[in-house]
């Protein structure tokens, strides 16, 4: 077979653009650059250290839900139960650690099994009943939903011991204060990041969202990958529910109801296909810092919240069609 | 068989698989010569795709022997007949589209960092993989101008090449294309015709399914004929003239004695 | 042979009999935003009580979240087919649910709304429910003594655009306190659905903005918690003054915690309750009720401030709904 010959790169303007990352790639970015310029210009309380940590706070928990929303639709599927699930997780950590007087890192596990439970279920039904995702997750969304208001007696859990809302104490970088919590986000994204770009594993998360029936022809086991897929997401959603904890200082039954479209957002502002098999997890903590500084910077600036709102939504109309126009094949 | 024939690759003997009522092997054999390209041809209902499904290890036969290199083996799944080195490339070639060549060769069968690197932190080892990606389809002669490129930017040549490629480097025995034609234009097909017959210079024997009639005749070395569930024939290309080849194969000539 | 007829005449008797006793009992029906916030519990409790006591029949039903106006139709066509001689409804969309109550006031059923009034207010028989705007001036009022002559900046924690309990409460704050929309005093404004995180959110964003502000007005106390929390990680929760409505039990509690300055308790038990007696009123005499009644509410707090009426935390403790 002849290397096909290809002409020169013509203008300079096209080698340069071909020699760039992918618009897909480098837009959320860009759109975070801008972003952060212009409300810097517009107000001088924006670019400090202090409003950095506080988004980096107002993002934690949506953040790392969207870690786990990331995997899920980069094997071509989607959770819509995930708030749902945080907070039940939640509720179980606050109230076995205030109703039963449990120790406090023994109620935490406890939360975290349940919701790893129910990111199994979600696994479950969809692996082996063979359900569509987005019709499971509708259906594990009320159930948990009805799950938290039923136990919690839709009160929120109030009086919590030290140890639960330890990731809200902060340290100091400087002048400003950085809480524990967020810390331990990045630290989830940077590993999130290795396992996707450098272990087996990630790769095969990749194949089976871009072609689940050549993955399964190349002997990767693919029920029990998005299995583990789904089972993992509810890890990270129990791992969230500690840190709306932290944050809050309460078990709130009403907590997480926007969060799972939030999380959608994300991880489709930081350039990820719904479609499965591309993006990238890093993008998703963009997009999640995205809507975090325009609802600061909007704020500062004085500007009524349903600006925000708007303003969200042109977003993601924007990177989805970005996503189209870039080419990508389904 | 004379003493001077060579041992069959793969081999099989009095292949039966029954669905229901529909017999689709009805006693079929079949033998696979090292360093040859067999086409295998078929009308459709002739058993030739289950034929074909029962030597990758899609299926299992009802009754009837598979050797491989002389050995009786039962494959119990596709994964099975890989290991034991019989690699399949699909019509639809089973790439992912989004992913590179590199990415595509070791789906799988990724490598892995040695050391610590490797084993605990399950580090891949993306140089290694990308420089035997690179060797392994400058062996077949398929240009490509980036192992980094994704393949859903390649044509369809070069899409089927790293199929094939993928297929060559990991076979031990041997490797079945299934309609590798079929989708290309004749350039390109061309191109893979001749890939097919690197893979095999490179000692590795074909079995090649296709219903392209001058690609068999211009390709291979043999062909076995199936016809009602059995072979019914293995013909010679430069012996026999295609339109009798294909009359053997509707039926409307008759053969009684097996050809070499 | 007779034993089969028999047996058809003792059916009909007991239908005839069960029909006539369904007859003579009075059905009304709640119909609410959903079953799980605290309010509406507390809501479908003092129904449920009332109902025993005037030996009337309950039928209830809510929607699955706040906005589900589809289910709270069907409920209305459900209960008047069931024979509901009234209905109380709060409704989640205010403008769509008129059609649905239109006709079954065309049929002969009363329909009172309860807490929430529909748009336009007359497209239902009665309103009960608390004043909102008053509830927002009581708290402006309280904020403005409490202030003194001090410089104030404020901060208004909101529900979310077009949401009419939000705006009343909002609109009731300022005017209490004295200012129109837009006085430089307001220096932040923002939305928080009422929940909790995101009123921390949006504190600490306002705090952001103008790290000095001294008043917050909050549209319910899970924001006003939210505020709270921001507050003190920012170290500022003791020179502020929050001030919230609701009187959820746990509010309360927040209020003797010193948490929240002040908040104004509304009484849904007795908006359930004056539903449910005017409902049998009128399936027993055919008077119906009408306009706006209003089922009151209360300035709680344990600082009271002089020319602003209020009640104290045990006070609000016992009226309160939630768990206690």
């Amino acid at each position: 077979m002849s290397t096909q010959t290809v002409p020169v790169a013509g203008t300079s303007l096209r080698g340069l653009l071909e020699h760039l990352p992918p618009i897909t790639t480098i837009g959320p970015f860009v759109a975070l650059f801008v972003a952060c310029a212009f409300f810097a210009s517009q107000t001088d309380r924006f670019l400090a250290g202090p409003n950095f940590s506080l988004i980096l706070q107002q993002v934690m928990v949506v953040g790392v839900i969207a870690i786990g929303q990331t995997l899920v639709i980069l094997t071509a599927g989607i959770d819509l139960a995930c708030g749902m699930i945080m907070a039940l997780g939640s509720i179980v950590m606050t109230k076995f650690a205030v109703d039963y007087g449990m120790n406090a890192y023994l109620a935490i596990v406890c939360g975290l099994l349940v919701t790893v439970a129910f990111g199994f279920l979600n696994g479950a039904l969809i692996t082996m009943v063979r359900l569509p995702p987005f019709i499971v997750t509708l259906g594990t969304l009320n159930i948990a939903f009805a799950i938290t208001q039923i136990y919690s007696k839709s009160q929120t859990v109030t009086g919590l011991p030290d140890e639960l809302v330890v990731l809200g104490n902060t340290f100091h970088m400087g002048q400003t204060a950085v809480t524990y919590g967020t810390v331990m986000m990045l630290g989830l994204y940077l590993f999130t990041w290795y396992v996707l770009r450098q272990t087996t594993y990630g790769r095969h998360i990749y194949a089976v969202g871009n072609n689940p029936e050549a993955t399964r022809l190349m002997g990767i086991p693919t029920a029990r990958l998005l299995l583990s897929v789904y089972t993992l997401a509810g890890l990270l959603y129990g791992i969230a529910a500690l840190l709306a904890v932290a944050r809050t200082g309460v078990g709130d039954p009403q907590a997480g109801q926007t969060d799972n479209l939030d999380s959608i957002t994300a991880v489709v502002l930081g350039g990820t296909s719904l479609f499965g098999g591309r993006g990238m997890i890093l993008g998703t903590l963009v997009g999640a810092l995205i809507v975090g500084v325009f609802r600061n910077g909007l704020t500062l600036m004085g500007v009524p919240s349903v600006y925000q709102i708007l303003i969200t939504g042109i977003l993601v109309i924007l990177a989805v069609a970005t996503d189209r126009v870039s080419g990508r094949k389904r | 068989m004379s003493n001077a024939a060579p041992a069959p690759v793969l081999q099989a003997r009095g292949l039966i698989k029954r669905y229901g009522h529909v017999t689709a092997l009805d006693g079929a054999d079949f033998d696979l010569l090292p360093g040859e390209i067999l086409a295998v041809i078929g009308d459709n209902g002739a058993g030739k795709s289950t034929l074909i499904k029962a030597l990758s290890g899609a299926l299992i036969p009802d009754e009837g022997e598979i050797r491989l290199d002389g050995k009786v083996v039962r494959f119990h799944s596709p994964i099975d007949a890989r290991r034991q080195g019989i690699e399949t490339v699909y019509q639809d070639l089973a790439v992912a589209p989004a992913m590179t060549i590199a990415e595509n060769l070791f789906l799988g069968r990724e490598v892995r960092r040695s050391g610590f690197l490797g084993s605990v932190l399950r580090c891949l080892d993306k140089k290694r993989m990308a420089t035997e990606a690179t060797a392994h389809m400058k062996d077949l002669q398929i240009g490509i101008r980036s192992m980094k490129q994704a393949v859903e930017t390649l044509s369809g040549g070069q899409r089927q090449g790293v199929a094939v490629a993928r297929s060559a480097a990991f076979a031990r025995h041997v490797v079945i294309m299934d309609e590798p034609t079929a989708a290309l234009g004749v350039k390109e097909s061309n191109m893979v015709l001749e890939l097919i017959r690197r893979v095999r210079d490179r000692g590795l024997p074909v079995i090649l399914i296709s219903h392209n009639m001058p690609h068999v005749f211009e390709v291979s070395d043999r062909i076995h004929i199936q016809r009602l569930g059995r072979r019914v024939a293995v013909v010679n290309p430069r012996e026999i003239k295609m339109s009798d080849a294909v009359a053997i194969m509707t039926g409307a000539m008759q053969v009684e004695a097996q050809a070499a | 042979m007779k034993a089969r007829s028999h047996l058809l005449l003792s059916l009909l008797a007991c239908a005839a009999a069960s029909a006539y006793a369904q007859q003579q009992t009075i059905i009304v029906g709640l119909i609410t935003k959903t079953d799980t916030n605290p309010f509406f519990v507390k809501m479908k409790e003092g129904a449920t009580q009332e109902a025993q006591a005037k030996g009337a029949k309950l039928m209830s039903a809510a929607g699955k979240f706040d906005g589900d106006n589809a289910t709270q139709v069907t409920a209305i066509e459900n209960m008047t087919t069931a024979g509901a001689k009234a209905i109380l409804i709060t409704p989640s969309d205010t403008k769509a649910i008129v059609p649905a109550i239109k006709k079954a006031r065309d049929a002969g059923v009363l329909v009172i709304a309860l807490d929430t009034p529909t748009d336009p207010q007359n497209a239902t028989d009665a309103l009960f429910a608390t004043d909102n705007f008053k509830a927002g001036v009581l708290i402006g009022q309280y904020a403005k003594a409490a202030m003194g002559t001090k410089p104030v900046k404020i901060a208004t924690l909101d529900l979310a655009p077009g949401i009419t309990v939000g705006k009343l409460r909002h609109d009731g704050f300022l005017q209490g306190f004295g200012i129109k929309e837009g006085d430089p005093k307001i220096v932040c404004s923002q939305d928080t659905q009422g929940d909790q995180a995101k009123g921390q959110t949006a504190m600490e964003n306002c705090l952001q903005k103008a790290p000095d502000i001294n008043v917050v007005y909050t549209i319910n106390e899970p924001a006003a918690a939210g505020a709270y929390q921001a507050l003190k990680a920012a170290g500022k929760e003791k020179g502020v003054l929050i001030v919230s409505v609701d009187g959820g039990c746990a509010g309360v509690k927040n209020v003797k915690a010193g948490i929240i300055a002040a908040t104004s308790q509304q009484y849904p038990l007795k908006m359930a309750q004056l539903g449910v007696d005017a409902g049998v009123n009128y399936a027993k005499t055919g008077k119906k009720v009408s306009g706006y009644t209003d089922t009151g509410v209360t300035l709680i707090t344990d600082k009271p401030m002089p020319g602003v009426s209020s009640k104290d935390t045990k006070f609000g403790l016992d009226a309160c709904w939630g768990n206690k």
